[in-house]
């Protein structure tokens, strides 16, 4: 997992290593939901299976300022949370593989991911329905007198949900160190935002709460780590939470099953997303700084590859759940 | 040994869980300043403070998920409900959230935690605050459901609930909360998926919990004067259900009646009489017959909430047909 804190070198040598970093980690989610998309054309997997291309800074960008004790807590979109938080690209592509030696034993699938080891408290898919979870660690941490936070990630159309006003509700109102961190890639399957949505600045829904906010540009990875940073710094310090809306767009369709734009949004409309993505846009403020040629960027890509690749193969050698896995987990002794 | 309410004895429960456990706090509306709904929190907030007796505005799906989050962190929270009716906005957290957690995460998050309140009609509250849910969470794996129908079982029951690391659900009986009864001081459990037979006869048994066991003990006093004994079976738990017992009775009397506040279909009794046709088929001597509400929302008017309810008059006359003497 990646940390904030910076080896005892020079302050742009660490910079650099952490913008290195940041770049591989994307390249790692690009990659990796590349290949699901691919085994997921193959029947390797089934099921929903929601990709994260075209967000990757989102989940770069905030979890590279958390510590290890820190908790996240995601929707159904969350492999590269997993990956960014340091779930083993095996134990992910195994859980998605719906293998035994997956994340959650082949139990949970692609939308619940978790790895208690790693705070990585899963994937939730009832919309919305996850946010008071984080309230309910912020509690949990603020009850026990902790200065961990909570990072919680949600799309922008679970805001339109009750339970998301309720959680931030009470959130302020017992000062629960939670970053609320809105992934507004402007569509909910096929509906636009502005269709459903009374106010589409989500960060305008803060101001109900007393609670700070702040908009972000989630295709600059950059931007995302250093809104998360003051997110984190008022959670850990004071409890205060956090409603973060991050401005970002997702490359594919909504899962594996839609299609890329449809009738919701223009072909158009995606390719002009696509200018602004946000690993080519990191991958040529190296290049302008002379930190990372060509050659550097063509290395961690195949580093990645190759990560991929193994991933697939521990998934696909992997062996299913025992039939008697049916019964365990349901109750604990 | 003291004699409490069925209310009394809750709170004891709760006292002492929260004595005995530093990671147990209660959390709902009213349940601090104003003393609880029902007073079942009386004295908590002065003896605990407001970090482990914590008011909640009234967002019933809000507090549930925060109890339920607060639990995969590591804590045993007791999550009181005004009434279960109001618990149906918290019913996705319930069996999506507390049910599951520890299935799809493969065995990592256990789900420590309480959800309690009073359950089943009272008197002339009409539609939509006189409901028994306890068929529609009994449905749920990964959920454990009791009905403490005495108030020694009110505290051995929610005291067996905090210390278990599943989701327990306690129904409390609504018109409940002022009965008396013995009660064993200190650590006294009553374990989750127990049946008590709360009297014992051969001729029919009457397979009742929570409120209907008063009425059912109701019933079997005027059918003692009638020369028929029953078996009065208390199930106390719905999920898991002691089947054996319900088995062993049915073996003696070879007769049954079934009896519960909530909807025939799809009810507690169904799941029973399943039981019963499944592993007793050769000992019956008659079909199984089931008392439960009227099939409606539950009126207003009294003459019709009466007619609406179980009555110890029904359970009677459902006795005597079993038993062929009608
Ligand atoms: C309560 C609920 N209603 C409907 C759905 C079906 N559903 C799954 S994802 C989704 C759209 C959610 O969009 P958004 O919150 O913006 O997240 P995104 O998929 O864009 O990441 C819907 C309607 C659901 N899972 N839960
Ligand atoms: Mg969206």
């Amino acid at each position: 997992m990646a940390t904030a804190t910076a080896p005892p070198q020079s302050q742009d040598q660490s910079q650099t290593e952490l913008h290195r970093q940041m770049l591989r980690q994307m390249l790692l989610i690009r990659r990796f939901e590349e290949k699901a998309a691919e085994a997921y054309a193959l029947g390797k997997i089934g099921g929903f299976c929601h990709l994260y291309i075209g967000q990757e800074a989102v989940a770069v960008g905030s979890l590279t300022v958390l510590r290890d004790d820190d908790y996240v807590i995601c929707s159904y979109r969350e492999h590269g949370q997993a990956l960014v938080r340091g779930i083993p690209a095996n134990a992910v592509m195994a859980e998605l593989f719906g293998k035994a030696t997956g994340c959650s034993r082949g139990k949970g699938g692609s939308m619940h991911l978790f790895d208690v080891d790693k705070r990585f408290m899963g994937g939730h898919a009832i919309v919305g329905g996850h946010l008071p979870l984080a309230a309910g660690i912020g509690f949990a941490i603020r009850y026990r007198g902790g200065d961990q936070i909570c990072l919680c990630y949600f799309g922008e159309a679970a805001v339109n949900i009750g339970a998301f006003h309720e959680a931030l509700n009470m959130s302020s109102v017992w000062k629960l160190p939670v970053i609320f961190l809105c992934e507004n890639n402007r569509y909910g399957m096929g509906t636009a935002f502005e269709r459903v949505a009374a106010i589409t600045d989500v960060a305008e829904h803060a101001c109900s709460y007393d609670m700070q906010a702040e908009t972000v540009n989630g295709m600059d990875v950059l931007a995302v780590y250093e809104a998360t940073q003051r997110a984190v710094q008022r959670a850990r310090k004071g409890g205060h939470p956090t409603l973060l809306e991050v401005r970002t767009y997702r490359f594919m369709g909504h899962s594996m099953s839609d299609p890329l734009h449809g009738v919701y949004r223009t072909k158009e409309e995606v390719e002009e997303q696509k200018k602004r993505d946000p690993i080519t846009q990191l991958a040529h403020k190296l290049k302008d700084d002379g930190v990372l040629g060509q050659e550097g960027l063509d290395a961690i890509d195949a580093e990645v590859h190759a990560e991929v690749d193994a991933a697939v193969r521990f998934a696909d050698e992997s062996p299913d759940p025992a039939p008697d896995e049916l019964y365990t987990h349901v109750l604990a002794d | 040994m003291p004699t409490l309410t069925y209310r009394d004895a809750l709170n004891q429960a709760l006292r002492e869980e929260m004595q005995r456990d530093p990671n147990v706090f209660l959390m709902g509306e009213e349940v601090g300043v104003y003393q609880g709904a029902y007073k079942v929190s009386r004295g908590l907030l002065e003896e605990f403070g407001p970090r482990r007796v914590v008011d909640t505005p009234i967002a019933e799906l809000g507090f549930a998920g925060i109890g339920i989050g607060a639990a995969m962190a590591g804590l045993r929270p007791v999550i009181e409900f005004m009434t279960w009716n109001f618990a149906l906005l918290a019913l996705d957290q319930i069996v999506n959230s507390a049910a599951k957690m520890l299935y799809m995460s493969g065995g990592q998050i256990p789900m420590p935690i309480v959800f309690r309140g009073p359950n089943g009609a009272a008197l002339q509250l009409s539609s939509q605050h006189s409901q028994a849910w306890e068929a529609w969470l009994a449905h749920i794996p990964g959920l454990k459901v009791v009905a403490p129908a005495t108030p020694a079982d009110a505290k051995g029951l929610l005291k067996s609930a905090i210390r278990d690391n599943n989701p327990v659900i306690v129904l409390e009986g609504e018109i409940l909360y002022n009965t008396k009864g013995e009660v064993p001081e200190g650590e006294y459990m009553v374990s989750i998926g127990k049946a008590d037979l709360k009297r014992e006869g051969r001729d029919v048994t009457l397979i009742c919990h929570s409120k209907t066991v008063t009425i059912t003990l109701k019933a079997a006093d005027a059918l003692q004067e009638q020369g028929v004994a029953a078996d009065v079976l208390d199930l106390r738990s719905l999920r898991p259900l002691d089947e054996a017992a319900i088995l062993a009775s049915v073996a003696k009397t070879n007769r049954a009646v079934v009896v519960e506040e909530g909807w025939p279909r799809c009810g507690v009794g169904a799941q029973v009489v399943d039981v019963i046709q499944r592993d007793a088929f050769d000992q019956l001597d008659a079909p199984v017959l089931r008392i439960t509400q009227a099939d409606t929302p539950m009126p207003y008017n009294k003459q019709l909430e009466r007619a609406a309810k179980p009555s110890p008059e029904k359970i009677v006359a459902a006795a005597r047909r079993v038993l062929y003497l009608e």
